[in-house]
């Protein structure tokens, strides 16, 4: 039925158009608390139902940062231990080897202390005997001068002389060798000085250590105890951890990418050039397997060395079968990189076998002469062969950062998203309860006039009410009746 | 568990099946008529340009137009090069070396069978089954068949690209041009009908478009 038809139910459009709008506001008027619940209920219901999300969402997102912190305290625990593990094994050589070397050093500090002993004693200054002739001059000289006391005195002054002169000799002598002792003495001095320097240099390192542990038990205990601080260092350290690993491995892909180029065009004389796998060419495909099986060998010797941690199954094998499997793949890898070498020198004399063909097609005679330092790029290209799979080894140690730190990384972004999406649906929670109450406004909007009167009416009714009275309430049966 | 398996069965099965070609077939039609013949030089331009742009795995065939061209016999070099870019390399510069004694050698035919040489060249190049078939023709276009020869036959250009390569003017074209351009306009009916797709390059330097 159309507009038109609608308004043809008496003669004149206007009329019926004005009647219709009566009825319909009537009707609206009529239905209005019926449709004010019917939208209140429709409103709540929703922003009830936003609420509970947004409130679930909140409770998934403690769920993952009590989750994240966790995985935080265990990661910074573990990388902890390590650390200190580390630094008492390094505490631990220095003391093995400080007492390893002891008894050495003891006997040799004990053998210079009594050697310097023995030269002191030797050295102690014996004083020069006292001539025992004082007395015996004194009693001549009381003697009578006549009894030819003079003779007696000049032959005593004689042998006097020649008496200190003897005593002057050995003095001088036993000087020469008392020096001659302390000049012995001096190697022994030294040694017992740079021994007891060495010690002191130990004894220092260990100190140096034992502050370092004590620093890093501190944390350890602080990330144990689950502190705020600890969690809220691990957090940051991590993220700073992810982008330098992510740096890092960056970089080794362009490596691996430089890597692919050097071996890709001589595969293609080993597996064809014009096979494909879905769309992509074998030879490239085979490439990629050597270079990935290069970095896989390189990772199985990190692990194997223990420097990194990524497989526990490598890491709890006996050390005699830990070592064997670091002597197998490092053949592994040198075989590999001989082979890249030699690939990259293929590559270089397709390259030249194809720079010929093409001046002949072009008709370019020119092209044809051979460059005498020709062998720089090839030398170069067939190093970078043999570099860069042991150079790929270490990506190993940036890819145990960063697969670590991604979990906290990821963790995070996830506690981010699920934050924004709670708060979203709050919002959107708030916003249908608003919406409702607008709703029920523009429902009334057409109801105006109606609404008018019923105010006027109330009012007119209170007034009415406040004018007589408040009225009795009257009891069932009156009513009844 | 087991659908997983299936998956992965079925992801390696399609990786291992036998990827569509990609390879590239070109045919060159030298023609080597009374009225055509000092051109004949320009085809191992043409060659060595298809040589330089060709990889390994594709096939290429240099064959000439003379009186009866429907026959292995006027093909003067065919190759496929091999996989591997070196024997290719070294199949290249054969081949160049072929087409080069061809054109020292090479004496004027007294008809030009054209159609007969398409014919060669689509059997040809279906029997190699590349994904990309090139007819080059280095040729006036000015068919002259001998007395009892039928080429009255639709050809099937499926698939084709008919490339006419150098296309001169003859002396009557200079008179009537609507000769010549009446004479192309035949060949690319011809071709477009048989579902091939033709063009004309008559501009040697600029073949970059070509292959």
């Amino acid at each position: 039925m159309s507009i038109a038809t609608l308004l043809m139910f008496t003669p004149w459009p206007a009329v019926s158009a004005g009647i219709l709008l009566m009825l319909l506001v009537a009707a609206l008027y009529l239905a209005r608390d019926t449709a004010h619940q019917a939208i209140h209920t429709a409103a709540a219901a929703l922003a009830r139902g936003l609420r509970l999300a947004s409130r679930s969402v909140t409770h998934a997102k403690e769920r993952l940062a009590a989750r994240n912190r966790e995985v935080l305290l265990a990661a910074g625990r573990e990388a902890k231990e390590r650390i200190v593990e580390r630094e008492f094994a390094r505490v631990g050589d220095t003391v093995r080897k400080d007492l390893a070397g002891y008894p050495d050093m003891h006997r040799r500090l004990s053998a210079a202390i009594q050697r310097i002993e023995e030269d002191q004693q030797k050295a102690v200054e014996v004083p020069p005997e006292a001539p025992g002739w004082a007395e015996a001059v004194k009693i001549v000289a009381d003697l009578d001068a006549r009894n030819a006391g003079a003779e007696i005195l000049a032959d005593i002054h004689k042998s006097m002389v020649k008496a200190h002169a003897e005593a002057m000799d050995d003095y001088r002598k036993a000087s020469g060798e008392r020096h001659a002792l302390l000049r012995r003495m001096m190697p022994d001095w030294r040694l017992i000085h740079e021994t007891l320097g060495r010690v002191n240099k130990s004894v220092e390192s260990v100190i140096g250590r034992s502050q370092a542990i004590d620093r890093h038990m501190e944390e350890y205990e602080a990330i144990v105890r689950g502190e705020d601080r600890a969690v809220s260092v691990l957090s940051s350290s991590s993220i700073v951890y992810f982008f330098i690993s992510a740096l890092v491995l960056a970089v080794a892909t362009a490596g691996t990418a430089v890597n692919f180029t050097l071996i890709a065009r001589p595969m293609a004389e080993m597996v064809g050039g014009t096979n494909y796998i879905g769309a992509y060419r074998t030879a490239d495909i085979a490439a990629l397997v050597i270079i990935m099986v290069e970095i896989s060998m390189g990772l199985f010797l990190m692990e194997s060395l223990r420097i990194t941690r990524l497989f526990p199954v490598i890491g709890a094998l006996t050390d005699k079968i830990r070592v064997r499997m670091v002597i197998t793949t490092f053949v592994i890898l040198l075989l590999m990189a001989s082979i890249e070498a030699g690939l990259a020198y293929m590559r270089e004399v397709l390259l030249l076998d194809e720079m010929a063909t093409n001046a002949l097609l072009r008709g370019d005679n020119t092209a044809s002469l051979v460059n005498a330092h020709l062998w720089i790029t090839t030398a170069a290209q067939m190093g970078m062969g043999f570099v860069l799979p042991f150079a790929l080894v270490f990506v190993a140690i940036p890819l145990e950062t960063f697969v670590h730190s991604l979990r906290t990384v990821v963790g995070l972004i996830g506690i981010a998203m699920l934050h924004t999406l709670a708060l979203l649906l709050r919002l959107l929670g708030n916003a249908s309860r608003h919406l409702g109450v607008l709703a029920q406004r523009i429902y009334d909007l057409p109801l105006c006039v109606p609404l008018w009167i019923e105010t006027r009416m109330h009012a007119a009714a209170r007034e009415a009410v406040n004018a007589h009275g408040p009225m009795k309430p009257k009891s069932w049966k009156e009513a009844r009746t | 568990m087991r659908r997983l398996l299936l998956v992965g069965a079925a992801l390696a099965l399609a990786a291992c099946a036998p990827s569509a070609p990609r390879n590239t077939g070109v045919y060159l039609l030298v023609d080597t008529s009374g009225s055509y013949n000092r051109q004949v030089k320009k085809a191992e331009q043409i060659t060595l340009y298809a040589l330089s742009r060709l990889q390994s795995a594709d096939s290429i065939a240099v064959a000439r137009i003379d009186t009866g061209s429907f026959t292995e016999k006027d093909i003067i070099a065919k190759a496929t090069f091999d996989d591997r870019p070196s024997t290719a390399n070294q199949q290249k510069r054969a081949f160049a070396s072929r087409v080069e004694r061809f054109i020292d050698q090479s004496a004027p035919a007294p008809y030009t069978d054209i159609t007969g040489g398409l014919l060669q060249a689509i059997e040809f190049l279906n029997e190699k089954h590349p994904a990309r078939k090139e007819i080059l023709i280095l040729s006036d276009m000015k068919e002259e068949l001998a007395k009892g020869y039928v080429r009255d036959i639709p050809l099937d250009f499926k698939g084709f690209d008919v490339v006419a390569l150098n296309v001169t003017k003859l002396r009557a074209d200079n008179f009537d041009p609507r000769q010549y351009l009446n004479r192309l306009d035949e060949w690319r009916t011809r071709v477009e009908k048989g579902g091939g797709h033709w063009r004309v390059i008559n501009d040697l330097d600029r073949l970059d478009g070509l292959l």
